[in-house]
């Protein structure tokens, strides 16, 4: 497609106008609030909701909370997650009801695109997006996230509805 | 096109006697009798006749190879017949079609009263309402009561994802309970055999189990105990539920209440491949599939096949799948003639030395000992090689105790193709001690093996160092294995594809699941290698061209090709 160019008017061929225009707009902002953050010296406010890395959580007793159902793993849509089922002999779980948790879970922070699916899916409420945005490390290797590293960062959820414990 | 090889053909069947039926409404003509758990023709159920005209019927105690119990009342569907009136004629429409008298609750007529579907035979004219309100709506009664006290812990279930259960709760299930008592409890994770784990709480009481057991197996040793709600499936007192077939309940336990110990939290079921394979642990020959994920092969489970093995196959087989994961699979070429240097194109080089070798090898110099394990395109390709270096040939028996259903004695998968195909003489091994005379007086300096461990059957270490030439495939390690100047490595049956004759000379073809360990590749396409090397004339590059060649050429096989046999296999003439 051709695009004609538009004849410029006198007016405008002044150029001094666009000029007088622009320098307007820069004085408007240099006496307005600043808004730039001094990051990273200077933090911002996560707010609730907001979808941070994923992590594991236990629950107030310091039960690990994953039953290993692998439905997270399931539903990732980059297939950021994998999990080592416990098998017929692996450890016996934190809360015997529950009959098992896995043997290792990792998520791979590179590849999870931060969707929430993982959350959403969940029966367990054992995986939460949490507020951590900034994730660095100083090798792929690194940033694949162990279940003891996942747990750690997750911390207790508060379990309101206790499912195994009333089995 | 029929097939001439086939030898089902069965005298003409006598015609069929139809009546004419309705289907939601659609006429249909359905065979009066049809083939029952046995395949006795009894006469056809509501269940068939909408299966035929293909409407599903929600079901879980009916299984189409078991005796009918109709417990579960999931699969009721209202139905109507021709109403009669006291003249016992059909009483007609103002049009001229019979009136259809809706079967009522006999108290409440305005009530439909469903019939069970799997135990209701149908009668002419009848009008069955599979997908009515009505009918769905005493699914979602049948549903919401046997979830009463279902204790609904699907994340730790290994069924979970092929549970009639979650699939009849998507359909008829209602997302909220309205039960507010407390709900009954009933033993969890109970011990009931030494391959079973029983979980009280999910099971829905269908009975499958006790009738499979009962009647298909002949071990009379489950049954309900307690009564009412605490019903409970149990073993005998005192006794373990311990046959050849126990696993087989955990297939068609519809929900969750039977669990495999071996499977157990291995993986979740939807994330294993199924590819069709077969059962190598005897010459019967069960169709199965493998369940596998990322190359790692999980679990077997039997695949329909009333040729062979109905829809059952027994524990020793169904679990006899762990050496293909073993950490110490052979996954590289290897042997004393590579010393030290690892050429970079390790195949090619080895291909060439063992040609340099086969080629020089004067006749009557060379033995090989094919297992009866490997497919019947890679003994065809041993025998056309075998034939050119007029070497002799055998394969090793492997025998067990059999059982009266699916075990069979021959442990061997393939002991009919390598007879047929002249691996092994009638008397399989009775050239093996000719075999080790031939080491022993110098007249044999070359041996092949591919697939077995021969010091285990006659010739022993002592022997094969006297050799010239030890040229060994296989898949684990072994005594011979380690003597061998050239080891190449091979694949299990689930690592490539190939065909088997099972003992009742069924030709079956299975497909591949995973890839090999590391170097490893499947024995017929080195082996074609080998033999184009021999002969100097090229052969067909596929499994399909190499079977279709083999049929050809092995008149036991009649002119088969690998397209025909299908996914159930065809039996040929022993
Ligand atoms: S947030 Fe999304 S991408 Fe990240 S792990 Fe969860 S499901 Fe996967
Ligand atoms: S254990 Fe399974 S097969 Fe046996 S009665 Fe219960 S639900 Fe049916
Ligand atoms: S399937 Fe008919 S009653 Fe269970």
């Amino acid at each position: 497609m051709i695009v004609k160019r538009k004849e410029l008017s006198f007016w405008e061929r002044l150029y001094l106008p666009a000029i007088i225009g622009g320098f307007k707009v820069t004085l408007r902002h240099f006496f307005r609030k600043k808004v730039t953050m001094q990051y990273p010296e200077e933090k911002w406010v996560v707010p609730e909701g907001y979808r941070g890395a994923p992590y594991l959580v236990k629950d107030p007793e310091g039960n690990t909370k994953c039953v290993s159902c692998q439905l997270c793993e399931f539903v990732c849509p980059p297939k950021a997650i994998k999990i080592t089922p416990p098998g017929p002999d692996g450890q016996a779980a934190d809360r015997p009801a529950a009959e098992k948790m896995p043997k290792e879970f990792e998520i791979n922070m590179l590849r999870c695109i931060f969707c929430g699916y993982c959350q959403e899916v969940c029966p367990e409420e054992a995986i939460f997006l949490m507020k951590d945005y900034s994730l660095n490390g100083e090798s792929r290797k690194e940033m694949i996230f162990n279940k003891e590293k996942l747990l750690a960062l997750g911390g207790v959820h508060e379990d309101k509805i206790w499912k195994w414990k009333n089995k | 096109m029929s097939n001439p090889t086939t030898t089902e053909s069965k005298p003409a069947p006598p015609p069929v006697e139809k009546i004419k039926i309705k289907v939601d409404g659609r006429e249909i003509e359905v065979p009066k009798m049809m083939p029952d758990w046995q395949g006795k023709l009894q006469p056809t159920t509501m269940l068939q006749a909408c299966a035929l005209a293909g409407v599903e019927i929600p079901h879980y105690c009916y299984h189409p190879k078991l005796p009918v119990a109709g417990n579960c009342r999931m699969c009721l569907v209202e139905f109507g017949t021709p109403m009669m009136g006291p003249d016992r004629k059909p009483v007609l429409n103002e049009d001229g079609t019979p009136k259809i008298a809706k079967s009522v609750l006999p108290y409440e007529p305005g009530t439909p009263r469903g019939a069970i579907g799997c135990a209701t035979p149908i009668t002419p004219g009848m009008e069955l309402y599979p997908s009515s309100p009505a009918t769905k709506q005493m699914r979602e009664a049948i549903m919401e009561s046997l979830l009463i006290n279902h204790p609904l812990d699907c994340p730790i279930c290994d069924q979970a994802g092929e549970c009639k259960l979650q699939e009849y709760s998507v359909d008829y299930g209602k997302s909220a309970s309205r039960f507010v008592e407390e709900k009954v409890h009933k033993p969890k994770q109970v011990d009931l055999g030494p391959r079973i784990m029983l979980d009280d709480e999910r099971c829905i009481l269908c009975t499958r189990c006790i009738r499979f057991t009962k009647d298909i197996v002949g071990d009379d040793k489950l049954g309900i105990v307690n009564r009412g709600s605490y019903n409970t499936i149990a073993a005998y007192p005192g006794t373990q539920f311990d046959n050849n077939y126990t696993l087989n309940t955990v297939d068609i336990c519809p929900v969750g209440a039977l669990t495999s110990k071996d499977f157990r939290f291995k993986m979740r079921v939807w994330f294993l491949k199924e590819t069709k394979s077969l059962c190598t642990s005897c010459g019967t020959g069960c169709n199965t599939i493998i369940g596998s994920r990322e190359n790692k092969m999980y679990r077997y489970e039997p695949r329909e096949n009333d040729a062979v093995n109905s829809t059952w196959m027994c524990d020793y087989g169904r679990l006899n799948y762990k050496w293909i994961n073993r950490p110490d699979r052979l996954s590289k070429v290897a042997g004393s003639r590579f010393k030290g240097e690892i050429p970079s194109e390790v195949w090619l080089e080895a291909v060439k030395a063992i040609l340099a070798v086969l080629n020089k090898a004067p006749q009557d110099s060379v033995a090989i000992v094919a297992s009866a394990r490997q497919t019947n395109e890679e003994l065809y390709l041993i025998k056309k090689m075998a034939d050119k270096l007029g070497a002799i040939t055998d394969s090793v028996p492997r025998t067990g105790e059999s059982d009266r259903l699916l075990l069979h004695e021959d442990r061997n998968p393939n002991s009919t193709g390598a007879r047929l195909i002249g691996i092994s003489p009638q008397q399989m091994g009775s050239n093996l001690p000719k075999i080790a005379d031939g080491i022993r007086t110098g007249q044999i300096r070359t041996l092949l093996v591919i697939g077995e461990d021969v010091t285990r059957h006659g010739i022993g270490a002592e022997l094969l160092q006297k050799l010239d030439n030890l040229i060994v495939s296989d898949i684990l390690p072994s005594k011979t294995t380690e003597l061998a100047h050239i080891l190449l490595p091979g694949c299990a049956h689930g690592e490539k594809r190939g065909s088997f004759v099972n003992v009742k000379g069924r030709v079956q073809r299975f497909m591949k699941a995973m890839e090999g360990p590391g170097e490893a590749r499947p024995e017929w396409e080195f082996l074609k290698e080998l033999v184009e090397g021999v002969t100097g004339r090229t052969g067909p590059a596929t499994i399909e061209g190499l079977f279709n060649q083999m049929a050809k050429d092995v008149p036991a096989f009649n002119e088969l090709t690998w397209a025909a046999l299908g996914d159930q296999g065809v039996t040929v003439p022993l």
